[in-house]
């Protein structure tokens, strides 16, 4: 549609705005083979991939990361769960206070992390609950519900009506319905929403710090690294990881939500 | 199929639907016979959908029973009745196919998949959609998804067809089109089909009984023939069709009496003053206040004495019009047979 291009000024904005956001990360990446293990000089005084390897035998590394992984995981799945029966329920019934439970649904994302996370274990302190893998899955999962809620139901709200209807008068029954009709309509949007979630847990720091009891998940690992000077281009081998994990769900996501919507708006 | 004729097809008994305060449907009795194609009229928010979806099962009574073939069906669920139903949206399913889409009900039914493809190859040859299987539907027109929504249904062979404002959607052109398709299918299935529609030319056309809804109540059941030429109600007069109603003095004048009656504008006939008038005749004499030339024929509007118009509807059978729009202000005489006259209630 836009054959025109782009004014000068607007360009060098657009590339200002990408350098700003990216120049930060590409420097972890360049001091992961650095050789210089205290500092940060500028050019590398040689290069190596040793980092790698030292990283690869660190064993509180990979508790770390596996702790991680876990709690994405079973954070990803109640919110899977939790979300698409909290968007049914707001889709399909018309009860009281439907908008106010709408609402408070969505607020946990916008609420700053640090008060989550201070609510959260005073209520957990509160009711004795011992903090373990579980009060961070728990807190985690507090955000994670949001995102598939979101996205679940601008999916239903895409999605016609009468088309349950359909189902049901076919002669499926509610189970059939879900399976034959609704998840498959709600697949893509499932799909989006969960690895949104995943990522969202997979690097939270805040909340996980008020939640978590001994564990370490991999963004607390590599916070304490900060203070430990020594090693610091493992740190930097794992922040690497860490952003590709985090940017493969996210692209695919995004991908996934466009093709989406490119589709639907063709039905229209 | 195998039920005698004598059951009716959908039975109700003193059906109610209340929603809050609303009573959407009050007490109706209705009764849909085997092998009708029969239209539910009325306008928007006259209680004619509320009964297609408690037939279907989407809804229930707040009171009285729904009769399928005899059988009480007020409380099972829609997944439990031999009834099926084309949507105002059609409804398909976008992420599967044209043929997945019309094999829906026997995939459910666990129907062998050989029997499944030969009996949707059966119903896209139905309604003339041969080669379209493997199509999604965001890929139809409209016309077109219709018609799958019509196969996707009389697959399943339901005791009765419902279909909520099945043209709705479509133009004219199409809409006309279907009207006499979907009338030939009808017959060619001997499904009972009842259709919900605010259209009432295409209830006349389409149909074989009509019940004029308003208000949640049935105003009258009847032959289209019969609802146009005998409205048994000021509704039903002003709402199928054009109609003159004529009450109180102006009536008695005409008829000898105060009650309301109802007469079709081109059941008149415009006739000069001194136009001989038989005994099986009423006749009321006027002055032509306006005339809309409409090509195939023209609208009068003819001030009678007692102060009323009434609206009069002649055929340019030999006038032009040269001739039509020069009778303005002319004094005519009005006359119609005494049976063209449908005496209404309040």
């Amino acid at each position: 549609m836009h054959s025109k291009k782009a004014p000068l000024p607007l360009t060098i904005a657009a590339i200002g705005t990408l350098l700003f956001l990216h120049v930060p990360m590409l420097i972890i990446f360049l001091y992961t083979f650095t050789p210089d293990e205290t500092t940060y000089t500028f050019p590398l005084p040689g290069f190596t991939t040793k980092w790698f390897g030292v990283a690869l035998g660190r064993a509180d590394l990979w508790r770390s990361l596996i702790l991680s992984l876990q709690v994405a995981t079973v954070a990803t799945i109640a919110a899977l769960i939790l979300g698409t029966l909290a968007a049914a329920a707001v889709y399909r019934s018309n009860f009281f206070g439907r908008e106010s439970i709408s609402f408070l649904l969505v607020l946990p994302i916008a609420l700053p992390g640090i008060v989550s996370g201070i609510a959260l274990r005073t209520a957990m302190g509160g009711m004795d609950i011992p903090f373990s893998f579980w009060t961070i899955v728990i807190g985690h999962a507090t955000f994670c519900v949001v995102v598939v809620y979101n996205n679940v139901l601008a999916r239903f709200r895409r999605t016609s009506a009468s088309m349950i209807e359909a189902s049901m008068d076919l002669g499926a029954n509610s189970f059939q319905t879900f399976r034959y009709v609704v998840l498959p309509n709600i697949a893509t949007a499932l799909l989006a929403g969960g690895m949104l979630a995943f990522a969202l847990s997979f690097d939270e720091v805040i909340v996980t710090t008020f939640t978590a009891g001994q564990q370490t998940t991999l963004p607390i690992w590599i916070f304490s690294q900060l203070t430990r000077p020594r090693d610091r281009p493992v740190t930097n081998v794992v922040a690497t990881f860490v952003i590709l994990i985090t940017f493969i769900p996210i692209f695919l996501a995004q991908r996934i939500s466009a093709g989406a919507s490119d589709t639907e708006g063709e039905n229209k | 199929m195998t039920n005698s004729s004598s059951t009716p097809a959908i039975r109700f008994n003193q059906v109610s639907r209340y929603f809050g305060e609303v009573k959407a449907v009050d007490q109706v009795d209705l009764e849909v016979h085997d092998g009708e194609f029969f239209a539910m009229l009325g306008p928007s928010g006259s209680g004619k959908t509320t009964c297609l979806r408690m037939i279907a099962g989407f809804d229930r009574p707040t009171n009285g029973e729904i009769y399928l073939y005899g059988q009480d069906v007020s409380n099972l669920p829609p997944y439990e009745r031999s009834v099926n139903t084309v949507f105002q949206d059609y409804a398909l399913f976008p992420h599967m196919n044209v043929g997945d889409n019309i094999a829906y009900g026997l995939m459910i039914k666990k129907v062998p998949k050989a029997e499944r493809e030969k009996r949707v190859d059966e119903m896209l040859d139905l309604v003339q959609l041969k080669g379209f299987a493997s199509r999604k539907p965001s890929q139809l027109s409209g016309g077109q998804r219709q018609r799958v929504a019509l196969a996707r249904a009389l697959i399943n062979h339901p005791k009765v067809l419902l279909l909520d404002e099945p043209l709705g959607a479509l133009d004219l052109k199409l809409r006309q089109q279907m009207q006499v398709e979907l009338k030939a299918i009808q017959k060619r299935v001997g499904i009972t089909f009842i259709f919900v529609t605010h259209d009432q030319e295409e209830a006349i056309t389409m149909s074989d009984r009509i019940a004029v809804f308003n208000h949640g109540k049935i105003e009258q059941v009847g032959s289209p023939a019969e609802i146009y030429e005998r409205p048994a109600s000021t509704f039903v007069a002003g709402f199928v069709g054009t109609s003159n109603l004529v009450s109180g003095e102006v009536a008695k004048r005409i008829t000898g009496s105060e009650q309301t009656f109802s007469i079709r504008p081109e059941k008149i006939h415009l006739g000069q003053m001194e136009q001989t008038i038989t005994t099986s005749m009423l006749f009321v004499n006027g002055i032509i206040r306006d005339v809309v030339y409409l090509g195939l024929y023209t609208r009068y509007l003819v001030e009678v004495d007692g102060g009323i118009d009434l609206v009069v509807v002649e055929q340019n059978l030999k006038t032009t019009s040269m001739d039509v729009l020069a009778a303005r202000g002319q004094k005519v005489k009005l006359y119609w047979q005494k049976d063209h006259i449908s005496y209404v209630g309040a």
